[in-house]
């Protein structure tokens, strides 16, 4: 009879998400976008996703054996990590300054914080900033067989046009997971019918995006301009995978609008100010740095608890 | 003569001003894109330092407790004045490297730290010292965290070329400002595993103390630090 009865504190309903889950989940979205990469990219798309996930494997394991903390390897959190940071890059990038890459996202951004849950910014996008940083001519050279060296972002800076088409399948110059609009956006949908994520941040983001450049980006109300500013560079990457990493976006319903607000006027910022034609990556790491105070002012009220009456004095 | 050398060694490593103190970070990460930058600073600072710690050592009876802030920055700025004449005269391009931190080493927090601590209570003689020690250990900071940077930012060292162009790209993050802070947070953990291990085997570097004298007898925080050293027991003892 004593069998029945089940003493253990609160929670009892559990769910199975776990942490390996998600990210297992989120490979599962990233894997047309991959896919398409490397068929758009080649067998040097292949090296460079292969060496990013191996080196931040590596970085991650290897930091654990040597400050004695328990492997943390299996959560595949760093595989998720060096997926997204790889599709960030170009494909020409040499093999050997991804490795410094995926090392500097496990371990300075992501471990030398506290591990996976601790850190401030998107370690994929940590890395990818100070890629761009250290080897800026590497990491901007998009020279592809057949494909013209200019990304359609930086063609539309200097006026020329872009076909739209080309854009939302992917026949673009560009990093190896941002050319194929339509491969992301059916990551997308995967991430949010398997409830990975919801559309607070993307969808916020993306119409503060749209605002910002009707507003000012001085093209006024030109559709085919803002579509395809939408689908150029990493937006549509960084709005479905980058911005809603569980660890650097804020955790409260009200807070992940003001998130993607934030996102939204920063991303229109950098593309239309800015000395790069791209801006999304900088726009999501600054984001990232703003969580806590947003969180801070959007703590939700709990049910029940009425708000404090100022009384006149 | 042992008290000076103590000076020394505890300017060069127990209270090395850039790795335990943490003091004058602005020259630390703004002028040590190469190693010849850090050396030319971390000298000159020296330079100034050694000078202003003698003066103010000497004049330390004279100078009324009041206006005692206001003496020795006219001393330090005097100093500060020479030297960045001199760099001028003779080793213009470092001048022109280094720039506007040669006029700011007047308001180094290391150069007024050691007057208001040590020059100002102490004797000539150990002041000195301790000037040199202070200012060598700044030289050392400095010129380690301008040759890694300029290792990995340029594959240059000492503006010699050691690593080909032909299969080094240099990482230019590492003379930009993020790099110095990366270089810095590498090297000061580094310093502090050096310490934690020297603790263990029981040869202890003496922690640091959490303020900027380690003198703990005229220190306003006194009753609330947990940090204590042994200095102001001995101190005590020898009052």
């Amino acid at each position: 009879m004593s069998d029945l009865f089940n003493v253990s504190s609160s929670p009892h309903i559990r769910s199975k998400d776990t942490s390996s889950r998600i990210m297992q989940y989120v490979v599962l979205a990233l894997l047309p976008t991959t896919l398409f990469g490397i068929y758009n990219f080649g067998i040097k798309a292949v090296i460079l996703i292969a060496v990013t996930i191996a080196s931040c494997i590596a970085s991650e394991w290897g930091y654990e054996k040597i400050v004695h903390k328990k492997s943390t390897i299996n959560d595949w959190s760093c595989v998720v990590t060096g997926l997204l940071l790889a599709l960030n890059l170009p494909a020409t990038l040499p093999w050997w300054e991804a490795v410094i890459g995926g090392f500097f996202a496990i371990v300075v951004v992501k471990m030398l914080f506290g591990g996976l849950g601790q850190n401030f910014m998107n370690p994929a996008l940590g890395a990818r900033c100070f890629l761009l940083i250290a080897f800026a001519a590497d990491m901007t050279n998009f020279t592809i067989d057949s494909y013209s060296g200019a990304t359609p972002l930086a063609l539309m800076r200097n006026g020329e046009s872009v076909n739209l088409m080309d854009m939302l399948i992917g026949k673009t110059a560009g990093t190896i997971g941002e050319t194929s609009v339509i491969a992301i956006l059916i990551g997308a949908i995967i991430l949010i019918l398997l409830g990975v994520i919801d559309l607070r941040i993307p969808g916020t983001y993306i119409i503060t995006f749209v605002v910002f450049m009707l507003l000012f980006s001085g093209h006024g109300f030109d559709m085919n301009y803002i579509v395809a500013q939408l689908c150029g560079g990493g937006l549509m990457l960084g709005a479905f995978f980058m911005a809603t990493d569980y660890v650097t976006s804020p955790i409260t319903p009200t807070g992940r609008i003001v998130f993607g607000i934030c996102l939204g006027i920063f991303t229109g910022l950098f593309r239309t100010f800015g000395a790069n034609a791209e801006g999304v990556s900088f726009a999501i790491i600054l984001s990232n740095l703003l969580v806590p105070i947003i969180e801070k002012y959007t703590v939700p009220r709990a049910f029940g608890v009425v708000k404090e009456v100022k009384k006149h004095e | 003569m042992s008290n000076n050398v103590e000076r020394l060694y505890n300017g060069i490593i127990k209270e090395n001003p850039t790795f335990v103190l943490m003091l004058g970070m602005c020259p630390t990460l703004a002028v040590t894109t190469s190693a010849v930058n850090g050396l030319g600073m971390g000298l000159s600072t020296t330079v100034v330092l050694v000078l202003s710690n003698l003066l103010i050592s000497l004049f330390r009876n004279i100078i009324p407790n009041g206006v005692r802030v206001p003496a020795f920055i006219v001393i330090v700025a005097s100093l500060v004045t020479m030297v960045q004449f001199l760099l001028n005269a003779y080793v213009p391009s470092i001048a022109a490297a280094l720039g506007v931190y040669i006029p700011l080493i007047v308001v180094n927090c290391i150069i007024l730290g050691r007057a208001e601590s040590y020059a100002s209570k102490n004797p000539p003689m150990p002041s000195t010292f301790d000037g040199l020690g202070m200012g060598l250990g700044f030289t050392f900071g400095l010129t380690s965290i301008g040759i890694i940077r300029e290792i990995l930012g340029a594959g240059q060292i000492f503006g010699v070329q050691i690593l080909s162009l032909k299969w080094f790209t240099p990482i230019t993050i590492f003379v930009m400002a993020p790099g110095a802070f990366i270089v810095l947070a590498c090297l000061v953990a580094i310093m502090n595993i050096v310490r934690a291990k020297m603790d263990a085997k029981g040869k202890p570097l003496a922690k640091p103390s959490g303020c900027i004298t380690g003198d703990c007898a005229s220190c306003g925080m006194s009753s609330a630090c947990t940090g204590k050293s042994q200095d102001a027991a001995s101190a005590a003892k020898s009052e």
